[in-house]
């Protein structure tokens, strides 16, 4: 390399800009290519998905460590949740990053009925995981089981006064300390599982602009960074009830 | 717009490698047919290995979703070096702080 | 003071700073407020950080004056609480996390990487608008009376005791982490894929290495303080307990939580430091950085080792012994590659052309200052020790050792010797070398004694104290008098070089960074061309050749 061709005024066009045709309206000013673009976009989400998993991580590490100090308020806690709606809400869920996936596919190679229709199923099937979640938390209120606001440790102290639950787990009355470490069991599935919703509601805040602009043909003119992104949000958000589901709901049936 | 972008079509398409359909009704199907496997052993007693069973199936399941719905296994290396650096650093947080745990009170864990 | 200089500025009577720059493109408040160029947000970034350094300052005097005299005299001692705390809490998150990555990092590194932005300029500028809502939030929090649970919010203090402002104080950390997640993954995405042609991994300037580093700390260490203040605030509003031990939860995970993030996050304020010091060391000895390898790699194995260390902010709070042994080893490991630095520093300073201009002065303070920062961790460090110093002013000292001495030392080397670049114009030197003086002479003074103090018995955190520490007590505040005149010069001459400072030209330093070959103040798209990377970084020889064939052609 010749010394003079230096930083600010090497000539540098050739080899700078791979192709000289006009940008695509959608590629930034500060890139060099579309490529980059993409890979900077899709790079940053999963950066945000890291941190993402730290975020959850933190009450998924409570979740271990309390389950393994109370570990019958905890088993008991999680016979009143419905294996039921639990199982329901997973399928929902999955399906609906199927959909999305499809979306993602629908996006690639162009086809704009394809990518609405999914995302609008994406959406139906979003406001359902929370419809559910809503039934099952409405539950959990008519039991006093809502952690500081609307809490009971009854059910624990007198098995017998659930008799629905009663009649499946015949569980043992609890004494009374371990009977209010429940509280501590519905605090944290009321925190993950909200959180978790939290989530879901951002999602498909997002997913009704995204079926917005779809509309308007946006995303199908090689411009997929964003529904590509929110693809990888929405099986994140997918992979953390994954997750939940066992743990909350599952693996306490027996003991 | 769409013949602008029309050199720029096998550029992206290089970049983004498409996953068939294909792959997503059988990866999709395979989901839930598991999730209707943990339900069904969650009945079955198994003593402590039903929260092994639980858990290992839960993380075949979201092996499948990162690797093929969030297209990791066709990503570059440095995606996939992003990926497993977050499961590092979680199991990070997990292990020195049972470590604490576990010894502060040997056996009463 | 030696007289010999490597400053050259154009002739002044013909030299002016270029009409079109990043600061004159556009005009007007929306132009600021909406816009998307790295320099104006760092520019913004650097007055809200001043801005929150001296709101802090002032509560940092107060602290001074009331410990003055043995007696509880100045202040009620919960006002005192407060004042220590809120002075925390500003300090921490609102100056040393933000200050040298969002500003000088903001306005080098994409030109440092030969790119023409950070990857995602919307998301730099989200991130700035996190800061202020978390800034005002903050102010809120102090104009309705601040909040005195210390900067740790630790339970069940916060939880429980108090009928302070925990939660908007909390909730405003919570979106201040937010904003620096924020720049920390933007800088990860612009290393990764912005560099130029020819800019490989080692070719880069350290300080885009130590960035980088710090930058995965960010993005990694603070969503776990976020989850971790959200349950606190959970834990005051609904009673939930988790970390109360009345309701079965454990004050220790707290504990564990909270420092996974806050022992990263002192070196997300450090590492970015060490970048700083690595660019100016080199430029003012005239020689590449002694070990370029290990001093980039030595970045990223502190990031790694700062991981797993937490817990020795711990060892008197009931976690097992054994933990404690293993915490206490992976400590004494992030001394290594600290003293990697610091060796390599002083290898290049070795047989180096040293000249003493405003950032090497402050350079060099912060290689002593840093240094007894970092050996005094290790005492801490050790299990033994620490059960006798932790809590007392030792830690005190130990903390603001590293943090001001070595944080807010660098941060002043950087500002000096990128504040050229950034504004086209120089400070006034022989003034701005006096005030690096007061500054190392004034911290010293202030901080020094705190060590005596502490390993005295002298607790941190108290309102009073016997009558026998005040003449150590009085040096100290002597010391923060001077130390805050040493704070105070800089914002009157680099204020007034805005107008009245000579030109710059392109390069007074005669660095070789990527920044320093365009105009000053830079154009909003940094480089009239993609530049070629065709050379090592601090390479002396190749900008000598360069400016030898700019002659030759003209």
């Amino acid at each position: 390399m010749s010394d003079s061709t230096t930083i600010a005024n090497a000539a540098v066009a050739e080899a700078g800009h791979p192709h000289h045709g006009e940008h695509p309206p959608f590629q930034r000013h500060h890139f060099e290519s579309v490529v980059q673009q993409f890979d900077a976009a899709n790079f940053a989400m999963w950066l945000f998905l890291l941190t993402e998993v730290m975020f959850f991580g933190g009450l998924f590490m409570s979740y271990l460590i309390m389950r393994n100090w109370y570990y019958p308020a905890f088993v008991e806690g999680s016979h009143f949740l419905s294996i039921f709606w639990g199982t329901s809400n997973t399928a929902v869920l999955i399906t609906s990053s199927f959909t999305v996936a499809m979306g993602v596919w629908c996006a690639e190679t162009r086809r704009k009925k394809g990518l609405i229709l999914c995302l609008i199923l994406t959406f139906i099937l979003g406001l359902m995981f929370l419809g559910i979640k809503g039934i099952e938390w409405h539950a959990e209120w008519v039991e006093y089981h809502v952690p500081g606001l609307h809490f009971s440790a009854e059910t624990f102290l007198n098995p017998a006064s659930a008799p629905e639950v009663y009649k499946e787990y015949h569980d043992k009355p609890l004494s009374l300390g371990m009977a209010n470490k429940t509280e501590l069991y519905f605090f944290l599935y009321f925190a993950m599982t909200g959180m978790h919703a939290l989530h879901m509601v951002v999602g498909i805040g997002i997913l009704a602009y995204i079926i917005f602009r779809a509309w308007a043909g946006a995303y199908t003119t090689g411009h997929v960074t964003f529904v590509e992104n929110f693809g990888l949000y929405w099986h994140f958000v997918d992979i953390i009830w994954i997750f939940l589901y066992p743990l909350l709901y599952l693996i306490s049936r027996h003991q | 717009m769409i013949e602008g972008t029309h050199e720029h079509k096998d550029e992206t398409e290089e970049q983004i490698h498409i996953v068939s359909p294909r792959i997503y009704i059988l990866i999709g199907a395979t989901l839930l047919i598991l999730t209707g496997t943990t339900a069904a052993v969650s009945f079955v007693e198994l003593g402590p290995f039903n929260v092994v069973v639980a858990l290992a199936i839960a993380v075949i399941k979201a092996m499948l979703v990162v690797l093929f719905f969030m297209h990791l296994r066709y990503s570059p290396r440095l995606t996939k070096l992003t990926a497993i650096s977050g499961i590092f650093i979680f199991l990070g947080l997990i292990s020195m702080t049972l470590a604490d745990y576990i010894s502060r009170a040997w056996g009463r864990w | 003071m030696s007289t010999a200089t490597i400053v050259s500025l154009p002739d002044q009577s013909t030299a002016r700073i270029p009409k079109v720059n990043f600061l004159t493109k556009e005009n007007g408040l929306l132009s600021w407020l909406l816009t998307g160029d790295h320099k104006r947000i760092a520019t913004l970034y650097l007055i809200s950080i001043t801005f929150f350094f001296f709101i802090g300052g002032a509560l940092a005097a107060l602290i001074r004056l009331q410990l003055l005299t043995p007696g509880a005299e100045l202040m009620a001692t919960d006002t005192y609480d407060k004042v220590f705390s809120m002075h925390g809490l500003i300090m921490v998150f609102f100056f040393l996390v933000p200050s040298v990555p969002a500003t000088i990092g903001n306005f080098v590194i994409p030109i440092m990487v030969g790119a023409k932005d950070l990857a995602l300029p919307k998301i730099n500028l989200l991130s700035w608008y996190l800061y202020v809502i978390a800034g005002i939030m903050m102010i809120y929090t102090m104009s309705v009376g601040g909040v005195d649970t210390g900067w740790t919010f630790t339970t069940p203090l916060s939880t429980h005791y108090l009928n302070t402002h925990v939660v908007s104080a909390g909730l405003a950390v919570f979106v201040a982490g937010f904003s620096s997640i924020f720049t920390g993954l933007n800088f990860i995405v612009t290393i990764h894929k912005m560099r130029c042609p020819g800019m490989t991994w080692f070719r880069l300037p350290l300080f885009v290495w130590s960035n980088y580093a710090a930058s995965v700390l960010m993005v990694l260490g603070t969503p776990v303080l976020a989850i971790t203040l959200v349950l606190v605030v959970l834990e005051r509003t609904l009673g939930i307990g988790v970390f109360d031990p009345a309701k079965g939860g454990d004050p220790l995970l707290f504990q564990h939580l909270f420092w996974f993030y806050s022992h990263p996050a002192v070196y997300i304020m450090i590492l970015p430091g060490f970048g700083v010091i690595s660019e100016v060391v080199s430029t003012f000895s005239r020689k590449r950085v002694f070990g370029y390898t290990a001093v980039a790699f030595s970045s990223v194995a502190i990031a790694v080792f700062g991981f797993f260390v937490w817990a020795h902010h711990m060892f008197i709070m009931g976690i097992s012994n054994y933990s404690a042994l293993v915490f206490s080893l992976l400590t004494m490991l992030v001394a290594v590659p600290s003293a990697i630095k610091i060796y390599n520093w002083a290898f290049t300073l070795y047989k180096g052309s040293i000249t003493f201009e405003t950032p090497m002065l402050y350079a060099l303070g912060f290689m002593g200052l840093f240094t007894i920062g970092g050996l005094t961790g290790v005492f801490l460090g050790s299990t033994g020790t620490d059960i006798h110093l932790t809590e007392t002013y030792f830690v005190v000292a130990h903390f603001h050792f590293v943090m001001v001495g070595g944080m807010l030392m660098s941060f002043l080397s950087g500002i000096h010797f990128w504040w050229p670049k950034w504004t086209g114009r120089m400070y006034p030197e022989k003034i701005s070398q006096f005030a690096a003086v007061v500054t190392y002479i004034g911290f010293n003074l202030t901080f020094f004694p705190q060590f005596i103090l502490g390993m005295l018995g002298m607790p941190r955190r108290y309102a009073s104290y016997p009558p026998e520490f005040q003449v150590l007590n009085v040096f100290s505040t002597a010391g923060a008098t001077v130390l805050g005149v040493g704070y105070l010069l800089p914002l009157l001459y680099l204020t007034w070089s805005l107008k009245y400072g000579a030109i710059a030209g392109e390069n007074p330093w005669q660095a070789t960074g990527l920044e320093w070959q365009i105009q000053s103040p830079p154009l909003t798209e940094n480089f009239a061309e993609t530049p070629i990377m065709d050379h090592e970084a601090y390479d002396y020889d190749w900008l000598e050749r360069k400016q030898a064939s700019e002659v030759a052609s003209v």
